[in-house]
């Protein structure tokens, strides 16, 4: 049996994504300067904002495009799916944020969170390319199984989702914070003027939760799909393996935020918390669980 | 935005002084949707440790490292069950404690589930501008709008009681049903889990290629029972290691000696006389016998060796396991022959391909046996195998033993390569290194619970998927002396309430054209 790696086509890879953070930054300085305008006293300038946001949009899809290609060239120079380890995870993680996030720019109200998308996706594909780059490599036995499409392609999906969410729970938890509401920085009140862009708190709370609650089924299945596979691969379903103790983490956290959604005193603001919080174990669980912490799903390809 | 189920959220009334009073009391806190809540949380939290301190189930080594490590510290945390979180008594606590809820939460649920199910839709309310969405249409002939509203909701698969002049609707009864079943599977799931795990076993067994293994507990090298096992439920089938292959890489450069597939070839029988059937094993691919899972955890190079005395009578013959101490197999194994006068012991290092250090010190390269080479010391005097204790097979206890090759013994250590003959120091005899076999690391293990824990799992993920994505909402039509109006009320998160009543009037609308 053989497989054949492409060095080549794998630094080409790397070209195109490097492309792809040109361009995003290019996008988040647009959309960024989109905002700003909004915020402007002066309606002149306020009036431009529209035609600024639709330039930010078209380089954003540009940048995702570029970045599709860099992931598709890295599995073809790998010869299997671009997610193996953390370099491949956040690739192709971040792109599926993208495309879910373009894809939902058809509900209108989603669209001023597009600054915090394409900056959190600048700053996975920095992170990626300067800290968890590895050259392409075999998969090892343990990974090779069709698991690993199904069930981290869920995970990535289920992150997506949760992402958007969370940034939409930041934007609730701006408008609705008192200091927001005291300040009296300048900074503050530009913040003020762009969250007052914003859909009202309880419109971004349900948009929230819509996108929560396909993350929360996604996840959940992305638990079941790791539980079947971790019984072939190691031998029983579960053993508190310390990745399988933070996919359980999260997925209480959000049990208990689709709980408090429905508790009296807990929804608004202490249920967008929660939703912060399960987002924030997510990340905490894809960098320091991979990096730091012993486990058998040690698969960052770090040294 | 969710509307709250106040039923499971009532206010916290002042309790009565009576035995009974604080009973309803502590148990209407401990079903409240709070406290689910709160325990939800804490189970989160009281989980983190057990990713941060190693485990003993996940980890035994780790836990011996901490102690070493921490000697002061670690009785300390042990004696708060960190060591062992998911079976402590505080994590225990927690999750019992959520299931009470939980179950003391569904069960009256249910009832009042299964009473909305046999009641009509509500009457339609006065107001109808006061709900969430509602229309109001100018129509002149309105005369038959509740008899196709009717008809209309029913076709849309709502539940419709007509009254008079108005209609009433609801739907999406499924997404309570579902919720329960969310709730009962996980009540399933936890049960599932506890007795699979009570009938379950684990067991180890090092297999090197042409030996067989017959599935009975003197077979294993470890075996780790649950609470209910029993010696009995082990079928007694028997399997051969016919033979052992691996793939290396050799084309790509960033990848060079990368294990690409593991393949065991083992041919089993269920009993003697029944007919031997040939399977392969893989990493992902275990081999499923009645009552036990055979998987492949790990390999290695077991040389065949054979040791002959001064007058050659064969005193040692056998391929014992080495353990690969590096990913290019530098391995390291131990031979012991006590039936002999004198009683010796070998410590042997095997480099499937060997190269030399600039140290001097030998090293493996490659890890398949291009150019292999099996080095010894040798050691002479008690092994120690009489006290009647169990022995590690991969260690030598050279307390009572003094090295005669190799080291500071003063006499160079014996290098042999395949099918060479070298003579033992002090007239011990000669050491032939015949073959090189691979061995398997197999282990042997069965959860029965295991297909009911992930049958449960999976009526739980179908449960929260319909209870969250399916709307549950009212709706009314009413006939007004100038149109009609239609209003909707969601009971849960709806997207796409306003649509639907727009759609709804629409409807009503267009059929009236016609
Ligand atoms: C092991 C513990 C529990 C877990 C993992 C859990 C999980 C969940 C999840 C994921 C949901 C959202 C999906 C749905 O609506 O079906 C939910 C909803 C709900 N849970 Fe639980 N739950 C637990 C215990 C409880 C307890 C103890 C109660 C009662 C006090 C409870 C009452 C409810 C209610 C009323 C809802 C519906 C909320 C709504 O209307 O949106 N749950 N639960």
């Amino acid at each position: 049996m053989g497989i054949a790696l492409n060095e080549g086509l794998s630094q080409i890879s790397l070209i195109f994504i490097y492309a792809a953070m040109a361009v995003y930054t290019a996008a988040f300085l647009t959309f960024a300067n989109h905002l700003s305008r909004l915020a402007s006293e002066k309606k002149k300038i306020r009036g431009e904002a529209t035609k600024i946001e639709r330039i930010a949009i078209i380089l954003m899809i540009i940048a995702s495009l570029l970045h599709g290609v860099g992931v598709l060239l890295r599995g073809i120079a790998a010869s299997r799916v671009p997610w193996a380890n953390m370099y491949e995870f956040s690739i192709t993680g971040s792109f599926v944020v993208v495309a879910i996030f373009l894809f939902a720019l058809a509900i209108k109200d989603i669209r001023l969170i597009a600054t915090f998308v394409s900056g959190f996706t600048l700053l996975i594909l920095g992170s990626a390319t300067a800290i968890f780059y590895v050259e392409v490599k075999s998969l090892m036995p343990a990974l090779q199984s069709y698991w690993l499409v199904i069930h981290v392609t869920v995970a990535i999906l289920a992150t997506a989702f949760f992402n958007i969410a969370a940034a939409l729970s930041i934007a609730y938890i701006l408008k609705t914070a008192a200091w927001v509401e005291k300040s009296k920085l300048k900074l503050v009140g530009t913040m003020k003027r762009i969250l007052a862009m914003f859909p009202a708190v309880d419109k971004i709370e349900k948009l929230a939760y819509r996108f929560n609650i396909i993350g929360f089924i996604l996840w959940s299945f992305t638990l079941i799909a790791g539980a079947i596979w971790a019984e072939r691969a190691w031998h029983r379903y579960w053993g508190w393996d310390t990745k399988e103790v933070w996919t359980f983490i999260i997925w209480t956290i959000y049990a208990g935020y689709l709980h408090a959604n429905a508790t009296r005193g807990w929804t608004g603001k202490r249920s967008a918390w929660l939703a912060l919080v399960g987002f924030v174990a997510i990340l905490f669980n894809f960098t320091v669980v991979n990096l730091f912490f012993k486990g058998l799903h040690v698969y960052s390809g770090l040294k | 935005m969710v509307i709250s189920s106040s039923r499971f959220d009532g206010d916290i009334a002042t309790p009565e002084l009576s035995l009974a009073g604080w009973s309803r009391w502590i148990w209407r806190q401990l079903t409240s949707m709070r406290t689910a809540l709160l325990l939800l949380l804490l189970l989160a939290i009281a989980a983190v440790p057990g990713s941060v301190f190693p485990q003993r189930s996940a980890d035994p080594n780790g836990v011996t490292t901490y102690f070493d490590n921490n000697p002061q510290l670690a009785p300390v945390l042990d004696a708060m069950q960190l060591f062992d979180v998911y079976t402590s008594a505080w994590f225990s606590a927690i999750y019992i404690l959520l299931f009470i809820s939980l179950i003391g939460c569904v069960v009256p649920r249910t009832g009042v589930h299964y009473r909305a199910l046999l009641t009509p839709p509500p009457a339609a309310p006065k107001l109808f501008a006061r709900m969430p969405a509602s229309l109001s249409v100018k129509f002149a002939k309105n005369t038959d709008v509740p008899e196709r509203a009717e008809k209309l909701l029913r076709k849309m698969g709502y539940r419709v009681v007509r009254n008079g002049k108005a209609v009433s609707a609801e739907r999406g009864y499924l997404r309570e049903t579902g919720n329960l079943v969310f709730h009962f599977s996980l009540i399933g799931v936890l049960f599932a889990v506890g007795v699979g795990g009570g009938l379950s076993f684990s067991g180890q067994r090092v297999l090197v290629e042409g030996e067989t293994f017959v599935n009975n507990l003197a077979s294993y090298d470890s075996f780790a029972p649950g609470t209910f096992f029993h010696e009995n439920m082990l079928v007694p089938f028997s399997m051969n290691l016919k033979k052992f292959e691996v793939d290396f890489d050799l084309k790509n450069q960033t990848n060079v000696g990368t294990p690409l597939d593991f393949r065991a070839y083992v041919s089993s029988q269920l009993t003697p006389t029944s007919k031997p059937v040939d399977s392969l094993i893989r990493v992902n691919e275990p081999l499923e016998m009645p009552g036990a899972n055979i998987y492949l955890t790990g390999n290695g190079y077991a040389p065949h060796i054979t040791i002959r005395d001064k007058e050659g009578n064969v005193i040692f013959a056998g391929a014992n396991a080495f353990l690969p101490q590096s990913t290019t197999y530098t391995s390291l194994g131990v031979i012991k022959v006590p039936d002999t006068a004198r009683q010796f012991g070998i410590i042997a290092f095997f480099y499937p391909t060997v190269d030399t250090l600039s140290t001097g010190a030998l090293t493996s390269i490659y890890p398949a046996p291009i150019d292999p080479l099996l080095t010894m010391n040798v050691y002479e005097g008690d092994l120690g195998l009489d006290g009647g204790v169990p022995k590690n097979v991969y260690a030598l206890d050279t307390s009572n033993m003094k090295q005669i090759a190799g080291g500071k013994s003063g006499v160079k250590g014996l290098r042999l390569t395949l099918g060479e003959t070298v003579e033992l120091p002090n007239g011990l005899g000669t050491v032939t290194f015949d073959d090189i076999r691979r061995f398997a690391s197999l282990d042997v293990s069965y959860n029965p619970g295991g297909i009911w824990v992930l049958a449960f799992a999976l009526l739980a993920l179908a449960g929260v998927t319909t209870s969250l994505l399916v709307p549950r909402r009212r709706v009314w039509v009413r006939q007004t002396t100038d149109g009609f109006e239609v209003a909707a009320l969601a009971r849960g998160d709806d997207p796409i309430l306003e649509k639907v009543v727009t759609e709804i009037a629409a409807e009503l609308k267009k059929k009236e054209k016609k």
